[in-house]
């Protein structure tokens, strides 16, 4: 009958009305994966712009990003806007954690006032959108990213592709709006793989250090970067200029630089978001090398449990040679990626004592955070990593040492190659200990080395190692020969190499030896009582003191 | 007792005794978002115009949990005011720690002198609480998993029951906007509510220790 038709004004609301719904959930999603929190204020006064009543602010990036998608259409029958949230790791390798689909289905209900019912109703769903994109296990590790991994969001339109979660994803109903041309809904579908993943692991690293990419090696790539800050709080002057993106993959967040995360907010465009690496930002868009430091500061960060990796004390493979950490069952053992963070300076001693069979220098780069104390520091336990304690000296102490790594799988390639090794099993920092990935899971196969035109490019993956029980194949370096990266002959007056070689496996410290080491702990221990009675003394100052910092 | 119409719905948690208050407050906001609109302006004819309601993330300390609430300042002080007595009633209860606090929402219905105003309740959540002691610190860590854990399925189900669009209120006129709105708060309007609490003594009787109104109800006559 025709009164019950749809009168034109009221066909133009609701379009208009599911047009900016989905823009608005757009925006409601991607800001709920930056890895902040979001506080907006309310208003009393309407002020004309906020749509369903709701202060949503618009990030202009993603405004476009989904105007694109869109691309002048609206959700319908058989046409869903999708927006993909994924998670991509430093080292390239990524991972789809939720789709967010916006449909409509043929049930209509004529009865219901477009102008009033379905906007409130709307405005409640976008409510519900709010609270649910906060408890999907999406949600905290976005909030964590920048360390080792950045959130990345992609809209697409049409049908709903769900087979990237893996299998056993659940679904989350946000709700539903009816209305005279069809039924919204607006649900999640969320990977679980990860559910029960501690994202504890992550909360003591310090952030990635993006800027060392422009310090220590030519970008290969051409300066303009694709990667621009979409952080709308910055200014809304740069909603001009969007870049073409071929791919509408985006990176939601990151933040790389010395500042606590979350500070930044940048966009990447980025194709190629399927095959590793190059990878999404332009801090990881670098040559191998600059891409294998990116990973080895990130690396050094992650704690590994050393069992899954079949990490043991001599079988530290690549991850050690990060190692900042010092067991403290262990003192005298570099222990997986450190705690701490930082990598072991070597200026001018290698890794002696327990690890003189094993040649692994790292070179720090300009900008981190690596103590400059050379290891005769007069604490013992501190052997070569005086950074093991997290203490960032100066950032620019560039201690020109070299990683290097002797097995037998890098005989073949070429002399001047330093290589990296990296984890066998993408994503193994989300493994939980004692679960068995799946075996169709395309984590568990490591992804093909990168092709690169660096000419210091290398395998990123050790040859034939899983993630479990690596021991054995590092326990014998062979080293062959190597000329060291970066360094200059006009800088030192001897060869870097030269150098290195020469004061390769220099005597033991006697501090290191157990007898010593132990006695010296006993004494500390006894020592104890005493010092904090005089700390106790003293607290008056102390207290004084924590005044001043506050 | 609510009325015949009164849809009710339970949420039950299991905390430890320095999560009810952030436990609370997730639950209490989170249906408060739903259930509160941008302040009316009404205009002439009868028209109006709703302000605008921001929102804001928390971030809770003894719960591995966040959740988004109305930017409000004075609505989160009522919610904690009503928190904080439920919780020192749950402690100083010296029963084995279980209670329940309710958020009511009610329509008022004017009657004429000498009967006072009635209160009709439409909606009645209750969450049941039952405090926990933990004794060591693996097992804390463990129960802020796993109480954030159960937090998420409550957002889920309480957006699952917001989602049916049953009941609500008609939107008043400008002279009934008071009997179904709290228009006292200056920057959000959410619908009329109170809050109350029981502690269960240890016989698993409920004991109605204080009944608290937190807005300003019109005193009967």
């Amino acid at each position: 009958a025709m009164d019950t038709d749809l009168s034109s004004q009221d066909r133009k609301d609701l379009d208009k009305f599911i047009k900016f719904f989905a823009l608005k959930t757009v925006q409601v999603i991607v800001q709920a994966r930056l890895g902040e929190k979001i506080c907006t204020r309310s208003s009393s006064s309407p002020t004309g712009s906020d749509w369903f009543n709701l202060a949503i602010k618009d990030i202009p990036e993603v405004t476009h990003e989904a105007k694109k998608a869109l691309a002048g259409q609206l959700p319908a029958v058989g046409r869903s806007m999708c927006v993909e949230i994924s998670l991509k790791t430093s080292e390239g390798d990524s991972m789809e954690l939720e789709i967010w689909c916006l449909e409509m289905n043929e049930k209509c209900d004529k009865e219901i006032k477009v102008s009033y019912t379905v906007y409130n109703r709307l405005s409640l769903l976008l409510k519900s959108l709010l609270a649910i994109t906060r408890v999907t296990p999406a949600y905290r590790l976005s909030r964590k990213q920048g360390h080792e991994y950045v959130i990345l969001y992609r809209i697409y339109f049409g049908e709903v592709q769900l087979s990237g979660l893996g299998e056993g994803f659940q679904t989350v109903r946000v709700g539903t709006v009816g209305t005279p041309v069809g039924t919204i809904t607006l649900s999640c579908a969320y990977r679980i793989n990860l559910a029960f993943m501690s994202t504890r692991q992550f909360e003591r690293t310090p952030p990635i250090m993006g800027i060392i990419i422009d310090h220590f090696v030519d970008r290969p790539y051409p300066s303009s970067s694709p990667m621009h800050p979409c952080n709308y709080r910055a200014g809304e002057d740069n909603g001009a200029a969007y870049p073409s993106v071929e791919d509408s993959q985006e990176v939601c967040t990151t933040s790389f630089s010395t500042s606590p995360p979350s500070q930044c907010v940048f966009t990447v465009t980025k194709a190629h978001f399927q095959t590793p690496p190059p990878v999404v930002t332009d801090t990881l868009k670098v040559p191998v090398m600059g891409l294998a430091f990116s990973h080895q500061l990130s690396s050094s960060r992650l704690s590994y449990q050393p069992a899954a990796l079949g990490v043991g004390s001599a079988d530290m493979g690549y991850p050690v040679l990060f190692a900042g950490g010092l067991n403290a069952a262990h003192p005298h053992q570099l222990i997986g990626p450190g705690k701490e963070g930082g990598v072991p300076p070597i200026p001018s001693q290698p890794a002696h004592g327990t690890q003189a069979d094993q040649e692994r220098m790292c070179t720090p780069l300009d900008g981190v955070h690596y103590s400059a104390a050379t290891p005769s520091s007069s604490e013992d336990t501190e052997t070569v990593s005086n950074s093991s304690e997290g203490k960032c000296g100066s950032p620019h102490d560039l201690l020109e040492t070299i990683f290097i790594r002797k097995v037998g799988a890098f005989v073949n390639k070429p002399i001047n190659q330093v290589t990296m090794a990296n984890l066998d099993i993408p994503f193994a920092m989300f493994a939980p200990k004692n679960v068995e990935l799946e075996d169709n899971d395309p984590m568990v196969n490591p992804p093909d080395s990168p092709e690169t035109e660096s000419p210091l490019q290398g395998s990123l993956h050790s040859e034939g190692s899983s993630g479990s029980s690596t021991g054995n194949t590092h326990d014998d370096f062979v080293m062959i020969d190597f000329k060291p990266a970066f360094s200059k002959d006009d800088i030192l007056p001897m060869d870097l190499g030269t150098f290195y070689r020469e004061f390769q496996n220099p005597p033991q410290l006697s501090s290191l030896s157990i007898e010593i080491g132990a006695q010296s702990m006993a004494e500390d221990l006894d020592s104890l009582p005493e010092k904090l009675a005089v700390h106790e003394k003293n607290v008056k100052e102390f207290d004084a003191f924590v005044e001043t910092l506050q | 007792a609510p009325a015949m119409n009164c849809r009710a719905e339970v949420l039950e948690v299991s905390v430890e005794g320095r999560q009810v208050e952030e436990a609370m407050l997730a639950v209490l906001h989170t249906v408060l978002l739903h259930r509160s609109t941008g302040k009316f302006h009404y205009k002439k004819e009868g028209t109006y115009s709703i302000g605008t309601v921001g929102t804001q993330d928390v971030d809770c300390d003894f719960i591995d949990f966040a959740y988004i609430r109305v930017s409000s300042e004075e609505l989160d002080r009522a919610l904690r005011k009503a928190v904080g007595e439920f919780k020192d009633a749950l402690r100083s209860s010296g029963s084995d720690g279980m209670g329940q606090i309710s958020l009511e929402f009610y329509q008022k219905k004017k009657s004429r002198w000498p009967f006072s105003d009635e209160c009709i309740p439409w909606e009645l959540w209750t969450i049941k609480v039952n405090v926990v002691n933990l004794a060591n610190e693996q097992e804390r860590q463990i129960c802020r998993e796993k109480v954030g854990e159960k937090l998420c399925e409550k957002i889920i189900n309480i957006v699952e029951v917001m989602n049916r669009h049953e009941y609500l209120p008609k939107m008043p006129t400008q002279s009934e906007v008071d009997n179904v709105f709290d228009t006292s708060l200056k920057d959000v309007q959410p619908y009329l509510y109170k809050i109350s609490y029981q502690i269960t003594d240890s016989l698993g009787t409920s004991v109605t220790t204080t009944m608290r109104r937190l807005i300003k109800d019109t005193l009967a006559l």
